[in-house]
């Protein structure tokens, strides 16, 4: 039989497996293979909470969705062209992402009386052989079997061999989608430089599912994904935490400071901790904390002590750092606290996506205290917009938030990186003693922007006392005088507010300056939002976008646009919180679209209700 | 041209118009607020000890750095002109742990109570503990709640009748040194606001140490809980109800020293001196950490121990690298082998792709 090229646009894979199959690493070694060959990408990993779940079970089933294509794109999918499944759970928990007349290429081995049992088939149903699959393309292989064949005179142990079968199928893929096997076999040599006979066994494997391909009679095409017409320039794959990573390290080179980052470990916040400690020849000092509360306790020891003092949690550690957020507001020091937001409440679903703790980063603290919000709305996106945040805390003598979520945190896609040198500086503003030795230093003198100067210890002549308690203006003595106290919480208020004269303007993503529907997004939807309104755009509605990432305090002229339209609908994954500050702001009657599932939303559920409030 | 590190910051805005450094004295440590304990809080009595005894450190005003949580205690900061941080409730210890991390040069204290380090602050009380950091921690024990007007604290008796326990305490106390020592402490002491000089000498034996150096501070609070420790202050009992511990000295007290503590193996026994020779006492040795443990369980009553008078003095003492030389030393040998960072080396990554 002939195999011919099909040549397609884009190509949505899922990746569907046991989260002990090695899943998450096929996924991300075609994504690699696939950015290194010029397509763009974009990924969105989906994984258990339990790192081993029980095997075979639907629970365990851990999912890698991959987009890649010889177009722009800025979303995983709304569905998939192939499914890949290891088992049968696997099938079971993701057979409706497939697209009809979509492919299925599924481990045989994985579906044995035992795997059907665990996925709850009803007994003597296989999918694979009662025909309820044939609106798709099934191709089986016994991928075990003929990996445990391929490997029979490795010497390997029968678990080592079991491992490598992911190899197969990332094989096999590379053949249907024909491309090299190069990247990987570098990243398998990489990957077990201490154990050669496990580099050997893995190429030989995945050599062995290219050929499969080749040799077989697999009654399939072979695909072709033209490269994507981008940006001139040069590329890399990146992810979102560790796109969060990098940003603070290049924050803290262009501002000079040095870096401590005091973090407790969460999912899907930890990677950023594994990220910076690899990275200690930057001078970076990482320190995992006792618990939450140390580690942003610890961090604000260091900005005291004039670093750049970072810390990073999920939604519940954010919520046992309210206080010492208060703290660091009173004392007025730069500090970048980091949410990789997750579902909640309490520990909610750690592994699932979820936009919904933007409230209680603008209000989730007693008392009056403002914290400046900076949103990240991509995977590399999160470089950009936590050196932002970075900026506005050390400019601004100020700790500030910075929001990423599990979805970007977790995905990537290519990412044309700067240069160093076309990196803005950041200017930190350190206190001069006073000019002579009997005048008193004052640490709340502020400047035109009522930012204070940043006066460390070690420095002659700038002795002074910091705390929590309520304190006069200039001399920061404690006060409780009543006048004081409001004075005091206005001045603090204002000063985060005039930050919105040194942010950009907000601009407007795409669509008119005006016209009859702006749909407004902030964080993570930016892909599945740009994705919808640019088809409606080119369906020749008047539809625009606007991404919001300075979100406290807003752009100066989000109003002055907001007023030029005439519906707001407001996206977001959560019950309604952007939309809320937006109605007490601008006291407009914007539209919600929420989704509260876990998972990002998808092109056409944004779409479909962009045209039915078109329709009004 | 790179850009210069906060050290190299913290010299260009050292101004040039300061006098050279003189000898400083207390009152340079003192500053222009004024002092809100209650009149005859022990508090005064530790202020003016460390006032006494900073000058004669040899450090730097600006290198010392007071940081205190929540409670009467831990207003010390605004009374100290030196830096200093009046945090929030129990992170003293967690904040000091960041700025010593990061600013190694400094001299760090920590200023806390009871309740701020024992009960809200314990966790990191005991991890600061474990880690080593070089800091000095002041733990003022006046077994009360003073700030918030007379609950009872983790280290008030069973019993103990309070605001908030009017039928009596149902908690067990905390024993502070045991429990320090039980999280590995390199310097664990005990003195008391009531003895001066004892409480200078053990000062300067913490700030000499290299690591967290604990000191717990009997210290009265005369308003909710006046007298808790006079059995160890007045003249009347002093004498017969504490023992000041020397290194390699033999553990005696009494009127006239005609006491002392004999180990019958690992049982403390008290013995008069005219019944034994003083060699066969117990001899003080800071480094023992079994001894240590023992000496620390000389607390309330117990039905295996007996009544036995209560240690002051340096209980144990160990050399062991702190956090923060550490910490530095492995920037130090991540530059030596991956050489310093090349932050668009860094942002370029191992695989790129040209379009």
């Amino acid at each position: 039989m002939s195999k011919s090229h099909e040549i397609k646009k884009n190509v949505v894979i899922l990746f569907g497996g046991d989260s002990g199959d090695g899943i998450q690493l096929t996924g991300s070694q075609f994504t690699n293979t696939a950015a290194l060959f010029g397509n763009d990408i974009s990924t969105f990993p989906n994984f258990p909470a339990e790192i081993r779940a029980p095997q075979g079970t639907l629970a365990g089933v851990s999912g890698f969705q991959l987009h890649f294509g010889s177009v722009e794109l800025y979303t995983p999918g709304d569905a998939c062209e192939v499914l890949v499944v290891m088992n049968a759970a696997a099938l079971k928990t993701n057979i409706k992402q497939l697209k009809p007349g979509g492919i299925i290429i599924a481990n045989t081995d994985g579906f044995d009386n035992k795997n059907l049992k665990l996925a709850k088939y009803p007994d003597g149903v296989n999918p694979l052989k009662d025909g309820s699959l044939e609106k798709f393309k099934v191709t089986e292989m016994d991928v075990s079997k003929l990996t445990k064949t391929c490997l029979a005179d490795s010497g390997l142990g029968t678990k080592e061999i079991d491992r490598s079968k992911n190899m197969f199928v990332l094989g096999f893929l590379y053949w249907m989608y024909n491309r090299s096997l190069e990247s990987t076999i570098d990243f398998l040599k990489e990957q077990f430089k201490k154990r050669p006979e496990l580099i050997d066994a893995n190429i030989k494997v995945l050599k062995a599912g290219y050929n499969f391909g080749d040799t077989t009679e697999t009654p399939m095409m072979r695909y072709q994904v033209e490269p994507a017409p981008m940006e001139k320039g040069v590329y890399r794959n990146m992810i979102g935490n560790q796109a969060t990573a990098l940003g603070l390290i290049a924050a803290a080179k262009k501002s000079g400071l040095d870096l401590f980052y005091g973090s407790y470990p969460i999912t899907p916040a930890s990677d950023i901790l594994h990220e910076l400690s690899k990275h200690k020849n930057f001078g970076i000092k990482t320190f995992q904390a006792e618990d939450e509360i140390a580690a942003i306790s610890s961090a604000i020891g260091a900005s005291f002590g004039g670093n750049l003092g970072v810390t990073a949690s999920s939604g519940p550690g954010i919520a046992l750092k309210g206080e010492a957020i208060g703290l660091a507001l009173m004392l007025e020091l730069p500090l970048l606290i980091i949410n990789v937001q997750r579902g909640g409440p309490s520990t909610g679903l750690p592994t699932k996506t979820e936009q919904a703790d933007l409230l209680q980063a603008m209000y989730g603290r007693n008392g009056e205290s403002p914290v400046p919000i900076v949103a990240a709305s991509s995977p590399s996106d999160c470089f950009d917009a936590v050196f932002e945040a970075c900026r506005i805390a050390i400019e601004h003598m100020t700790p500030v938030f910075f929001l990423s979520d599990g979805f970007i945190a977790n995905g990537s896609e290519p990412w044309k990186f700067p240069q160093s040198a076309d990196l803005p500086v950041i200017k930190a503003k350190f206190a001069k003693a006073p000019e002579k030795a009997q005048e008193k230093y004052l640490p709340y003198k502020r400047d035109e922007r009522l930012v204070r100067d940043w006066a460390i210890p070690g420095t002659k002549g700038l002795e002074h006392r910091l705390g929590g308690l309520e304190k006069e203006n200039e001399t920061g003595n404690i006060s409780y005088d009543p006048d004081n106290h409001e004075f005091m919480v206005k001045i603090r208020a204002e000063r985060i507010e005039r930050i919105s004269h040194y942010i950009p303007l907000q601009q407007i993503d795409n669509g008119k300056e005006k016209g009859k529907l702006l749909v407004v997004g902030w964080g993570s939807t930016y892909g599945s939002i740009k994705t919808a309104v640019k088809e409606c755009i080119a369906e020749g509605m008047e539809v625009s976008h606007i991404h919001i990432r300075y979100l406290h305090p807003f752009p100066k002229n989000l109003g002055e646009i907001l007023s030029r339209f005439d519906t707001v609908l407001i996206p977001e994954m959560n019950n309604g919180q952007l939309i809320k500050i937006i109605r007490d702001r601008f006291l407009i009657d914007a539209v919600g679209l929420n989704k509260i599932k876990g998972m990002p939303f998808t092109t056409s559920e944004i779409k479909s209700r962009m045209l039915e409030l078109l329709k009004k | 041209m790179p850009l210069p590190s906060v050290l190299e910051k913290t010299k260009m805005v050292e101004n040039k118009n300061m006098p050279l450094d003189v000898k400083l004295s207390p009152k340079d440590f003192v500053t222009d607020q004024d002092i809100r304990w209650c009149p005859g809080c022990g508090d005064y009595s530790i202020l003016k000890q460390v006032q006494t005894v900073l000058p004669e450190l040899g450090l730097k005003r600006e290198e010392i750095v007071f940081i205190s949580g929540i409670g009467c205690s831990s207003r010390f900061p605004y009374y100290m002109e030196t830096f200093g941080m009046h945090s929030i409730h129990g992170r003293a210890t967690a904040i000091a742990s960041g700025l010593k991390a990061t600013r190694p040069e400094l001299s760090v204290w920590i200023v806390t109570g009871d309740g701020d380090a024992l009960s809200i602050g314990g966790n990191h009380l005991i991890h600061l503990l474990r880690r080593n950091f070089d800091v000095n921690i002041l733990l003022f024990n006046n077994e009360i709640y003073g700030l918030t007007k007379g609950q009872y604290s983790p280290t008030s008796p069973e019993g103990k009748i309070t605001k908030s326990t009017p039928l009596g305490s149902l908690d067990h106390p905390f024993n502070p040194l045991a429990l320090c020592l039980g999280a590995d402490g390199t310097f664990i002491a005990r003195s008391m606001d009531r003895d001066p000089v004892h409480l200078r000498e053990i000062l300067k034996r913490a700030n000499q140490h290299k690591g967290t150096s604990l000191v717990e501070i009997y210290q009265n609070c005369n308003v909710f809980n006046d007298g808790a420790f006079e059995l160890f202050t007045e003249k009347s009992t002093k004498k017969l109800e504490t023992i000041f511990v020397e290194q390699g000295q033999p553990l005696l007290f009494g009127e006239h020293k005609e006491k002392g503590i004999k180990l019958d193996g690992f049982k403390p026994v008290v013995v008069e001196l005219k019944d034994v020779s003083a060699n066969d006492l117990w001899i003080h040795n800071e480094s023992d950490p079994l001894k240590a443990s023992l000496l620390s369980r000389f607390f309330d009553s117990s039905s295996y121990l007996g009544h036995l008078p209560r240690p002051f003095g340096v209980f144990f003492v160990q050399d062991r690298p702190s956090y923060e030389s550490q910490m530095a030393n492995q920037i130090e040998e991540a530059i030596k082998s991956k050489g310093e960072g090349d932050l668009d080396a860094l942002l370029k990554g191992k695989n790129t792709w040209t379009i």
